[in-house]
């Protein structure tokens, strides 16, 4: 059977740089991302915004990859764990480095995005405040603690990057 | 073993050493296997074959150690134990040694084994004697250059020195050492001196994830693949009639639809395609099986628990004798729902099955089950099927079924296509093997103030507990101990989830012996003390753990959690356990929030021997606590007429951050031999909370989740 396809394209911009890609308008940026950019540092777990193995950075914001169309996001400035450094030095990325935090390691490029967004939003933060915006991560190794002391321990190198 | 101690070799033992062609030496060996006689080494470091050895370590000429580590890493740390343990016998710095991979894209790996699965405890002896072996002929080499002999020369890091202050680095005698016989007898090193085992050594694979580099069987491709997404029957019991695709094959990026005895596999340029194109299919399922429910389930375990069918797995004394003449009987019946795995990488594999070579990538736990098992789906030879495994997103037992690798191996022999399958979180959850149902009954006897009968009935769907764990505690306390076990038979697929049988045994027994305490008058702690000094006293064969270390973890977790002296409002629950070779105690703290329990803390000593990796180590014990939380308290499984009840995040619970204690570890300091840490801090933990419940609520908790039977309860109050 031969079926024509005429697939939109699109102009996003991720971790800096431009890219064109043809999909259909509903496809979630999370498979554009994966499948056709190569990107597969940003997970899938869920596809329904539960676990946030996909998030990526949206204009700065911790996004659901796994829920934002192709379709809206040409217009967005997109981070993907790829881009959020060069070479890992983000002090997040440091500080899961520095507690050993990841045990099978599949969530964590999720975590790491999430806690880097909320630690750009909240400087500072409480332990309460911690748990409360790492709570749509799932981990289902349980690594919470360690998730929970090394974005503690992010918030104190970025406050004060001179001591630790 | 506390001390160094000499060991004579098997010449024909599991490891094989010959000289590179590129400088530097090899070393071959096989873990939980001899070498066959055979077998030979490569000279090119490129050519190294798996099927011979199932690992291999190179020392250059600089003297730097690489390890060829095949292993799968599901997040238990062995892939950063394991070498931890050569280098310490090898006598080199950690900072010199490092660990590569099976590289997935040659050719030359062709086989992989489940080095991973095989817990620390089976490695640890033979992974320090390949490393002993190698630091052996490195100074063997040295002192023949000198014309020393070489008891007289001391090795630091990788340093050799004679007696006169001679240096020589293993760098510059390993071109010599690679030509010597493999020496008869080696010495372990004393694990007081230690200097790499017992320091925390972080994930080897660290920043590749941390940057989010390709490591994942999610994240392997190859030229040409095509990814595909499979229809199952949505309930066990059902096969599939018919089915129109005609709305499938509309959809944009879709190429194949197969049907495959009762599946239907839509193949597509990309993930979403072949997830879109699979939602679109029609189709119609008949009942063939009987269609099952969870009630029908219980109704069947509870008839069993109260028939005569049950088979006697241990047997000491007369529990009926016992139960006739006592003062008090206790009996409380523990349930446990189903449970699916919920790796966090959902199951995938890819495969490409050409006329040549079936080639199969991915995460799985059985690698050579597996390659067999394809082999014979599709009429092959096995010696045809290459199989290379990768980092793995979680395990939990359920990447030991390869039922998703006959699938995708399937899909690319029809298409003749490299095919990538990906299961969606629902296929995951809802086509899944879960972890049996099961009840425990227990019964127990008090005559004249002391415990005298304990009967332990189990009935488990598919399946019933293994061989040895009718000889756990407190068997060898009571003089009439019985353990029986029978399971009924059901269609929908079962088998192994972390800690099986114990991750739910514990639970029920733990909790049942904080009734027996407070029926007994006596606290929980003294009457575990009293009951393994019983032990202690007649010494048994048969008894599986040690009643020391039972009571050295007890005593242990008392002092650190500071137990009978909880400030107001924090209740204490306690569990104690054995399972997997490794002894652990438990406290949980818990405080009421608006009439909610929350636990906040855990206080956890374990008895696992020497141990290797201290930073790896607390992540799995600490993670075997929350995920052992999270299940006991919220996870709600079940299944109507075949159907599971949920099939993604939102309508089941995982547990999150908000609801995780911080858990405070300690280890017993030991110079025995190590023993895992992935399952046995899991199994105690579900008591220690429901006892500690018990304390704040004076609710006895039996049925998982208990989450839900507290809300079940004050509907019943308020009702
Ligand atoms: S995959 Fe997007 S939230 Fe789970
Ligand atoms: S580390 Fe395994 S899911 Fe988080």
């Amino acid at each position: 059977m031969l079926k024509i396809e005429v697939m939109p394209t699109y102009n996003l911009k991720i971790n800096g740089k431009s890219h064109t890609v043809n999909a259909d308008e509903d496809t979630p940026l999370l498979w554009v991302l994966r499948d056709q950019l190569d990107l597969v540092g940003t997970k899938f777990g869920c596809g329904i915004g539960q676990c946030g193995a996909c998030t990526i950075h949206v204009d700065g914001h911790a996004t659901r990859s796994c829920l934002t169309q192709i379709s809206e996001a040409e217009t967005m400035e997109i981070t993907t764990i790829e881009g959020l450094s060069k070479t890992g030095e983000h002090p997040v990325q440091q500080a899961w480095k520095t507690i050993d935090v990841p045990q099978c390691g599949y969530c964590q490029s999720g975590q790491i995005m999430t806690a880097a967004a909320f630690l750009k939003s909240n400087t500072n933060p409480s332990n309460e405040a911690i748990r409360t915006a790492m709570n749509g991560n799932i981990c289902r190794c349980a690594s919470y603690n360690s998730i929970e002391d090394a974005v503690k321990l992010a918030s104190e190198q970025i406050n004060n990057p001179q001591k630790a | 073993m506390s001390s160094s101690k000499q060991i004579t070799f098997n010449r024909r033992s599991f490891l094989k050493t010959s000289a590179l062609a590129g400088g530097g030496m090899l070393i071959g060996f096989n873990l939980f296997n001899a070498c066959s006689n055979n077998a030979k080494l490569p000279v090119d470091i490129s050519k190294l074959n798996y099927n011979d050895f199932n690992a291999f370590i190179k020392i250059s000429d600089e003297g730097k150690v690489t390890i060829f580590s095949p292993n799968p890493e599901i997040g238990q740390g062995v892939k950063t134990a394991m070498p931890m343990l050569i280098a310490e016998e090898l006598d080199v710095a950690w900072e010199d040694v490092y660990v590569q991979q099976g590289k997935l894209d040659t050719k030359n790996y062709t086989r992989q084994v489940a080095g991973g699965s095989q817990s620390i405890r089976r490695s640890w002896q033979p992974l320090r004697e390949v490393g002993a072996t190698a630091r052996q002929m490195l100074v063997n080499a040295a002192a023949a250059q000198w014309g020393v002999d070489a008891s007289t020369c001391k090795v630091d890091k990788g340093i050799i020195t004679n007696a006169k202050g001679e240096q020589l680095t293993y760098g510059n005698v390993v071109k010599a050492a690679a030509l010597l016989d493999i020496p008869e007898t080696i010495q372990l090193k004393d694990p007081k001196n230690f200097s790499i085992v017992g320091k925390g050594k972080g994930n080897v694979d660290i920043d590749k994830i941390i940057t989010g580099q390709p490591l994942f069987g999610l994240d392997y491709k190859a030229e040409g693949m095509q990814y595909a997404s499979v229809l199952r029957p949505p309930a066990f019991g059902k096969t599939l009639e018919t089915f129109d695709a005609t709305a499938t094959k509309a959809v944009a990026g879709v190429t194949d639809v197969i049907k495959f005895g009762d599946k239907i596999g839509v193949i597509a340029t990309n993930t979403w395609a072949a997830m879109k194109g699979k939602k679109a299919l029609v189709a119609q399922w008949k009942q063939t099986k009987p269609a099952e429910s969870t009630a029908d389930h219980d109704k069947k375990l509870v008839a069993l628990l109260n028939s005569d069918d049950l088979k006697i797995r241990r047997k000491d004394g007369n529990v009926k004798q016992a139960f006739a003449t006592a003062d008090k009987i206790i009996e409380r019946t523990y349930e446990a729902p189903f449970l699916p795995h919920n790796c966090m990488e959902p199951m995938n594999f890819f495969a490409n099955v050409t006329p040549e070579k079936i080639y199969l990538v991915g995460p799985i736990q059985t690698p050579e089950g597996t390659a067999r098992g394809v082999a014979k789906k599709l009429n092959r030879d096995e010696s045809e099927v290459d199989l290379q495994m990768t980092r793995m997103g979680g395990g939990f037992g359920r990447r030991l079924r390869g039922d998703f690798v006959l699938e995708a191996a399937e899909l690319s022999h029809r298409t003749k296509k490299p095919i990538k399958l990906v299961y969606s979180r629902e296929d995951d959850m809802t086509a899944g093997v879960y972890r049996p149902s099961s009840k425990y009954k227990l019964t127990a006897s008090i005559k004249d103030g002391a415990l005298t009968g304990y009967r332990l009935q189990e009935a488990c769907v598919n399946a019933n507990m293994y061989g040895l764990i009718p000889n756990f505690f407190p068997a060898g306390a009571l003089e009439h101990y019985q353990v029986e076990s029978g399971q009924i038979k059901s269609n929908i697929s079962t088998g192994a989830w972390r800690a099986p049988y114990t991750n739910f045994l514990a639970s029920a027994e733990q909790s049942f012996f904080d009734e027996l305490a407070e029926a007994l008058g006596t606290d929980r702690v003294a009457l575990h003390m009293q009951l393994l000094d019983k032990v202690k006293q007649n010494p048994n064969p048969k008894i599986k753990y040690s009643p020391e270390r039972l009571q050295g973890v007890l005593q242990s977790v008392a002092k650190v959690s500071n137990w009978g002296n909880a400030p107001e409002g924090v209740y204490q629950g306690l569990s104690v356990y054995y399972c997997h070779n490794t002894h652990v105690a438990e406290v949980a703290d818990i405080i009421m929030d608006n009439g909610t329990p929350v636990v906040k803390k855990v206080s956890c000593v374990v008895d696992c021997g020497i141990v290797v990796n201290p930073l790896g180590a607390m992540n799995q014990i600490k993670g075997g606590i929350l995920d052992g939380i999270g299940h006991t308290m919220y996870a709600d499984f079940s299944f109507k007429d075949g159907t599971p009840s949920s099939k993604n995040f939102d309508t089941y619970k995982l547990i999150r951050m908000a609801q995780t204690p911080r858990i405070d570890v300690h280890f017993i300091e030991s110079q025995e031999d190590p023993t895992g840490l992935g399952e046995p801090t899991l199994p105690p933990i579900g008591a220690a909370v429901a006892n500690a419940i018990y304390k704040a609520t004076g609710q006895r908790l039996t049925k998982q989740p208990y989450e839900k039977a507290l809300l079940e309860n004050k509907a019943k109050v308020l009702g």
